[in-house]
């Protein structure tokens, strides 16, 4: 915030200097945010709830994420999230019970030329299929 | 900075690169790095070392055919190696000089040829990270020959005589948006720079601002000089934190060097840019939604007028223009207005970048001149469908766009022509379809896509596309009826016609387009419950409607 001068239109970094340092956003911090910028409440949940970046919900220790995006869908997106969810038992967005594993979805990451693409902790692995990707969950599952 | 020094710098790197005998380029863009790149450079660096020879072993971004990386290009010899592993590495060392490792050298001449590299110039020939690479390649000469020898007018002049127009979708002709800027009242004006590249499927603003960010920074540069802004603002996806942190070391260079900040070059013209960070909402590439989401709002558009060239950011008159369009203004002041118009069709002209994706053997970013035929792009540049499918359809434009059938292969590639064939340039994605793709289940998808995108403030966008997908995923599952496809196309026109910003404008094209030229594929999901392509799941449908 101080990097920004405390300015009220810094709100979208403030949040995203957050989510980078608790890996999400919980009302504390919203709260927080919105005192110190002056920005009404309304205003900054508002935001943080408009954009798909932010989440309000802890994620779990490792995180998968899915690149939905067009040239990955074509290239078979749809299933590899089929099958994660299948394997983990839980929809797209949700974490684990045990916190180990969040399923994420993502518009795009921008390596299209290798799709289909999943981030594994942020790690970009193009041309992904499901053996590979049930694999690395698996080993996910009890590390 | 004066360009006497701009020279000076450029004489230096160049003397430093004579020291060497070789120069090593490794593409170290998204695709290449995910595909072992960085391995690559550190075991190229350690076999140079050890061979004893003087060897430069550079960084570079993206060269463009994706699927054959990670890629290295050897100079002066100009060899370009694909698919090299890292344990290659004292391979290619040791063959400097002498024949180059055939196995590992790849053919992609034709590939090449029928390029022309404006935007890309320097992609796979520059460190991203050095700003002297740049200057060396006469970067910021077009910035300090226009604070030395142009007016601002002369500026505007020069764009509008170079016939670039926008290059983030619409069009929009790029010299008049800046001659309107540049007359519009105030003393405080923005220039902001369009990154939010929310299209999936392109990634060429990604690439160029990770593999090329200066090029950007004096575009900018160029045109706040142009329209009379001193401060600027570089909107990038929170999904691309390489570009981010590229744009950040840029930016500290070129203030470093005097390229940004207060009085330029001696004169009276000062200019920053600031880097704000996107969240992952496609509607805030449209300029107003960007706005709002600049100010820390949330995104969400405005009516137009008034256009942000009279009242955008905070109130004030703001140029808003795409990063490869900024990415073409250094060229076009370096070389004149003419040598672009003399490029491209009728009325497009310059050249466009596409990044070719999907079913197609040579994945990646292409940069052609405007009017080139599709059928080029996509068999010669592209490679063909692989693995002896058949091509069915090019989508063109993301969301926004449409569905371009082989007949229309031969058509020249225009904003108008494209506009024609129902679909978009957008900000050029190119996926390539076979086959196996079912134009339903596509339509569907991207349907969904801007169903989930929708800002929710207008009606027609929030709720027709929801509608629209509810039409489709029936349509998909085989239980759709023949008067479904007549609402769904009445909801087309509705949503098309009423909604307030580009989104939703858009929003029906896919299937408007799908509609057009694969109506017999819709027909035959709802009459004969079946999947020409076979990806729609029906069978399940059909017993629970049995």
């Amino acid at each position: 915030m101080r990097k920004n001068g405390f300015a009220r239109h810094a709100l979208i970094e403030t949040l995203h200097t957050v989510q980078s340092s608790f890996g999400y956003l919980d009302d504390d911090s919203i709260r927080f945010v919105a005192l110190s910028l002056r920005v009404p409440l309304s205003q900054a949940y508002g935001v943080a709830t408009f954009y798909h970046y932010f989440t309000l919900k802890p994620p779990g220790k490792h995180t998968v994420t899915v690149c939905a995006g067009t040239a990955c869908y074509i290239k078979g997106a749809d299933k590899l999230i089929a099958a994660a969810e299948k394997q983990l038992g839980l929809k797209q967005g949700q974490t684990t019970p045990d916190g180990q594993i969040s399923l994420m979805t993502a518009r795009c990451v921008g390596a299209c030329s290798r799709a289909p693409v999943v981030l594994c902790d942020g790690e970009v692995v193009g041309e992904m299929n499901d053996e590979q990707m049930l694999e690395q969950l698996e080993r996910w599952a009890v590390e | 900075m004066t360009i006497e020094e701009l020279e000076q710098i450029a004489k230096s790197v160049k003397q430093e690169n004579q020291k060497y005998d070789y120069e090593v380029n490794v593409c170290m863009d998204l695709a290449c790095a995910s595909q072992g790149a960085g391995a690559l450079k550190d075991a190229l660096v350690k076999a140079a070392e050890a061979s004893g020879k003087t060897i430069l072993v550079r960084r570079t971004g993206c060269m463009g055919p994706c699927s054959h990386g990670p890629l290295v290009r050897i100079d002066p010899d100009d060899t370009l190696y694909h698919r090299v592993k890292a344990e290659r590495a004292e391979a290619i060392v040791g063959s400097l000089g002498a024949a180059p490792v055939s196995e590992l050298q790849c053919d992609l001449n034709e590939h090449f040829d029928k390029q022309v590299r404006v935007v890309l110039e320097n992609a796979g020939y520059i460190d991203p990270e050095k700003i002297d690479d740049y200057i060396s390649r006469d970067g910021y000469k077009g910035l300090l020959t226009v604070l030395a020898e142009m007016t601002p007018n002369g500026v505007v002049h020069r764009i509008i005589e170079s016939g670039l127009r926008g290059r983030g979708g619409g069009g929009y002709p790029t010299g008049l948006k800046w001659s309107t800027v540049a007359k519009a009242a105030g003393d405080i004006k923005y220039v902001v720079c369009n990154g939010d590249e929310g299209d999936p499927g392109a990634f060429m603003d990604r690439s160029v601002m990770e593999g090329d960010p200066h090029r950007v920074i004096e575009g900018m540069a160029i045109a706040a000089y142009a329209v009379g802004a001193s401060k600027g603002f570089i909107y990038v996806r929170a999904e691309y934190p390489v570009a981010v942190s590229r744009l950040t070391t840029a930016l500290r260079e070129a203030r470093r060097h005097g390229l940004l900040g207060n009085n330029i070059s001696n004169t009276p013209f000062s200019f920053d840019i600031e880097i704000r960070l996107g969240a992952g909402a496609f509607v805030c590439g449209e300029e107003t939604a960007l706005i709002a989401s600049i100010e820390g709002k949330r995104g969400t558009p405005k009516p137009r007028p008034p256009y942000p060239a009279s009242s955008g950011l905070w109130g004030k008159p703001t140029l808003i223009n795409n990063v490869e369009t900024y990415a073409n203004i250094a060229p076009i002041i370096r070389n004149g207005g003419k040598w672009f118009f003399n490029m491209g069709s009728e009325r497009s002209k310059g050249t466009k970048v596409f990044a070719l994706t999907g079913k197609i053997a040579n994945t990646g970013l292409v940069e052609v001149p405007m009017g080139i035929k599709l059928r080029e792009i996509i068999e010669v540049i592209g490679g063909g469908v692989p693995d002896g499918h058949t091509f069915k359809a090019v989508q063109t434009g993301g969301p926004s766009g449409g569905c371009i059938p082989t007949e229309m292969l031969d058509v020249g590639v225009s904003y108008d022509a494209l506009l024609k064939m129902g679909s978009i340039m957008g900000s050029g994605g190119m996926i390539v379809m076979d086959d196996t793709s079912c134009m339903v289940n596509v339509a569907r998808f991207f349907i969904e896509f801007c169903m989930t995108e929708s800002c929710g403030k207008c009606i027609p966008c929030r709720a027709g596309t929801a509608q629209m997908f509810t039409l489709l995923t029936r349509i998909c599952n085989g239980a759709g009826t023949m008067d479904d496809l007549a609402l769904l196309e009445d909801l087309c026109g509705t949503v098309k016609e009423t909604s307030l910003c580009g989104l939703g404008q858009t929003a029906p094209n896919p299937v408007l387009s799908t509609l057009k030229y694969f109506r017999n594929e819709y027909i035959e999901h709802i009459v004969n419950k079946r999947c020409p392509a076979g990806v729609c799941n029906i069978e399940a449908a059909v017993e629970v409607v049995a």
